[in-house]
């Protein structure tokens, strides 16, 4: 395969997932705001900007946070290189490219979903609107997951568009963990009110995990039983461990097609060690903003290896 | 413009009644309810827009993907004609990748007196670089489209002959994948020549083709000069359909003498490259040195037969309006036969005499320049208004070698579907050819183009242009 094409295999499936993820930042957002007064909802909407890591280019455009400005901003505005719009435009531009490397049904759940995307996000968007978009990337997502699973050959494009998701999905859950954690643990006075059970719970919701925890933890909310849920709980598959043994999967999968390893593996088995028994708190103990941008650093260098190794760029 | 009446009509008699080619057809039409028609048509385009069948056009501010209209109605050719057709297309092709060889080698047709030298001084298309060089297999043409013309039950003329990088033969294949799963019912009445191995055919005729440096299983990558390019979709869906690389100039570098392409494990050698990118953008080293769709230093390992490039640098010597209007000559010159198809009469206006002819009687011609293509350069006569007129006769006085004139062709017409029913519409044919050294393959159809305006001569779908699925008829 030609290292373009990986390239373009890899990123296709980073930000369809950065896309999905920004919708499920949306929806968490958006029930937020539904459950708060107005001025709490203005908070509720400047942390998921924050969260989105788009708060520069929202506070360049505008001064007040208020629901239909952000949720506009992060669905579809132009000034906003982040957008659902922009990610999902560059998901297609980037199935364009490799083309044929991708399944037909591949390229057609992505095709099939821009044009709706792109239709549904033509002009701005009204509160009882905003929903089916962050439906429409969900299931965009879900086909294309379903028809890379369920269609494609399982050689390195494979294994390229895994790595791309779950580099990309570990990346953006250290994230919303680090925000989260940020912001509300100096306040020590909030902890155990409600205002932080329900962040708390928004975090949960910014990944629908929400579900799966309350089952696993008879309806408990703290902060240390939902990061180790998050970050250790290899069952979850929006958990940092979980995304690791699959990268550490089609990593493996990678060396093995090419009849060698590459900095990417030697990297891979490093971050595996390290998160293998590990508690959360060990991670506590360390701190857990300073695992988590550790933690980030280290999987942006094994995306950078990985692009090195397979010769992504010339 | 007059009414299509006075043009041969495909579908029907002048009385009316239905040819016999569209007998089946006519009957499944009949029995069609008429609001599930129209309910079909609408699928058509959503079908192409779900697959991304679009070509991108570059407004003034953004990006826009367009559909070229499909026409639900299929045009139909008997077997019968369809041989006679292919008689002739074979002969005119090896016709034209002997010319080539001799234009780029002794030029006997130009020693022999049937062909000036100035076409060749003039021709922005010649390529000295290629004097003297023969490609693997003595192939230069691996892929032509003969554009066809036709005016009445056994007269087809030839318009053009596309022997640079025809486009479009992925319309051919998905209007037929398309009209399969919009009308199945059809396909099991009419039984109908198949064109979907085409791209299994190319694949075949191009590594027939390979250079002497190939291996047993000669590797193929599509050029392409990337998303951005108007048919990239068809460079992506013929190397997908092809099972070939799809490659862009940044891919490739000359290693160890070979053009290689960089994949995940390192350079490795391509033998064959279909290049949809123009010879001048081919290698910044020999052509354009700006250029960066191309790869620097590719002449010399083609010169070397360490690569096939297809179609050959050069070829668009043919694709020359003047040069066609020598076609009947050069056809006769290679092969010891008259002409099995004709070309439309053409009037030369380097000839002094043509020339007073052409300007006498502009309002009734058509004018175009010798290098010109896509409808662009061209005078309509009877489609123009004085002025118009005036203005191109200003520029053909002033170059007067730069042009060419037809007589308007009574085009034929075949229906399309409107909201009123069917109404017929000029066509012209584009069959695709493939070139190896021991095979001229002619995938039985080719792409039929129609003016979806009445009364328009014009095909092209940059200008109001349509495509219909082209069926030959077994016997």
């Amino acid at each position: 395969m030609l290292g373009r094409t990986a390239n373009g295999l890899f990123w296709m499936f980073r930000y369809l997932e950065r896309a999905e993820n920004t919708a499920r930042l949306l929806d968490a957002g958006m029930r937020m705001a539904l459950t708060r007064d107005l001025v709490t909802a203005e908070e509720e909407w400047r942390s998921v900007i924050s969260t989105a890591g788009q708060r520069a280019a929202y506070e360049a455009k505008h001064g007040t946070y208020t629901g239909s400005q952000v949720w506009n901003f992060m669905l579809r505005d132009k000034a906003n290189p982040s957008s659902i719009l922009a990610m999902f435009g560059l998901v297609r531009q980037n199935a364009r490219l490799a083309r044929n490397a991708i399944s037909g049904e591949l390229w057609e759940a992505i095709n099939e979903n821009w044009l709706v995307i792109d239709e549904q996000l033509n002009k701005p968007v009204a509160e009882n609107r905003v929903l089916d978009t962050v439906a429409t990337i969900r299931r965009a997502g879900t086909l294309a997951h379903g028809a890379l699973a369920g269609s494609m050959l399982r050689d390195e494009g494979y294994h390229f568009a895994r790595a791309g998701t779950f580099i990309e999905r570990a990346d953006s859950i250290s994230r919303i963990l680090d925000i989260k954690y940020y912001l509300l643990l100096p306040s020590l006075s909030y902890v155990g009110s409600s205002l932080d059970t329900g962040q708390w719970d928004q975090v949960l919701r910014s990944v629908s995990g929400d579900r799966a925890y309350r089952w696993l933890n008879a309806g408990q909310i703290d902060a240390k039983g939902i990061c180790e849920f998050l970050i250790l709980d290899e069952r979850f598959p929006r958990s940092l461990a979980f995304c690791y043994c699959a990268l550490r999967d089609d990593l493996a999968a990678l060396a093995r097609l090419h009849g060698t390893e590459g900095q990417s593996n030697m990297l891979m088995r490093d971050a595996d060690t390290r998160l293998t028994d590990l508690t959360i708190e060990e991670i506590f103990d360390q701190g857990l903003h300073e695992f988590l941008v550790e933690f980030t650093q280290d999987n942006a260098a094994i995306a950078d290896a990985i692009s090195t190794d397979y010769r992504f760029l010339a | 413009m007059s009414g299509t009446a006075d043009f041969f009509n495909e579908m029907r008699e002048p009385d009316g009644s239905v040819r016999d080619a569209y007998s089946s057809y006519c009957d499944w039409y009949d029995e069609q309810d008429t609001r599930l028609l129209k309910r079909k048509h609408r699928e058509a385009e959503t079908n192409f827009r779900k697959t991304g069948i679009t070509f991108n056009v570059y407004g003034e501010d953004e990006a826009e993907e367009r559909l070229i209209p499909f026409d639900m109605v299929p045009r139909i050719i008997t077997a019968n004609e369809w041989r006679k057709l292919t008689r002739g297309i074979e002969q005119r092709v090896s016709a034209l990748n002997a010319f080539m060889h001799d234009l780029y080698h002794r030029q006997e047709i130009i020693r022999a007196g049937r062909l000036p030298q100035r076409l060749l001084r003039d021709n922005a298309a010649w390529l000295p670089n290629m004097v003297g060089f023969t490609p693997p297999g003595g192939v230069y043409t691996h892929i032509v489209g003969i554009d066809l013309v036709r005016t009445g039950p056994d007269e087809f003329f030839v318009l053009e002959d596309n022997a640079r990088t025809p486009s479009g033969v992925s319309y051919m294949l998905e209007n037929r994948e398309t009209m399969m799963a919009m009308y199945p019912e059809l396909f099991m009445r009419v039984p109908v020549e198949s064109v979907s191995d085409y791209p299994r055919r190319l694949a075949k005729s191009l590594a027939a083709c390979a250079p002497a440096a190939a291996g047993d299983r000669p590797v193929v990558a599509v050029l392409t000069p990337g998303i951005y390019n108007s048919a990239y979709f068809e460079h992506a869906f013929l190397a997908d359909q092809m099972g070939a690389e799809l490659v862009e100039g940044s891919d490739l570098r000359v290693v160890d003498g070979r053009v290689a392409m960089r994949t995940t494990s390192g350079y490795k050698a391509v033998d064959v490259i279909y290049r949809r990118v123009d010879d001048e953008f081919l290698d910044p080293l020999t052509f354009n040195p700006d250029s960066v769709l191309g790869v620097p230093g590719i002449m010399d390992v083609y010169r070397a037969g360490g690569v096939t490039i297809a179609n050959a640098p050069g070829t668009g010597v043919c694709d020359d309006k003047a040069i066609y209007s020598f076609m009947p000559d050069i056809v006769e010159f290679y092969t010891g036969e008259k002409p099995l198809l004709p070309n439309v009469e053409t009037w030369r206006c380097a000839d002094e005499d043509s020339l007073k002819y052409v300007l006498d009687n502009l309002e009734e011609l058509v004018v175009k320049e010798v290098h010109g293509s896509g409808g662009y350069g061209m005078l309509v006569g009877p489609a123009s208004s004085k002025k118009e007129i005036e203005t191109f006769r200003a520029k053909l006085v002033e170059n007067p070698s730069n042009y060419i004139a037809q007589p308007t062709l009574s085009l034929s017409t075949c229906p399309i579907y409107t909201k009123k029913g069917l109404a017929p519409r000029h066509v012209d044919l584009r069959p695709y050819v493939l070139v190896s050294p021991d095979k001229i393959d002619i995938t039985p159809g080719g792409l039929t183009r129609v003016a979806l305006e009445e009364g328009s001569l014009v095909v092209n779908s940059s200008q109001g242009g349509g495509t219909k699925d082209t069926w030959v008829l077994k016997d």
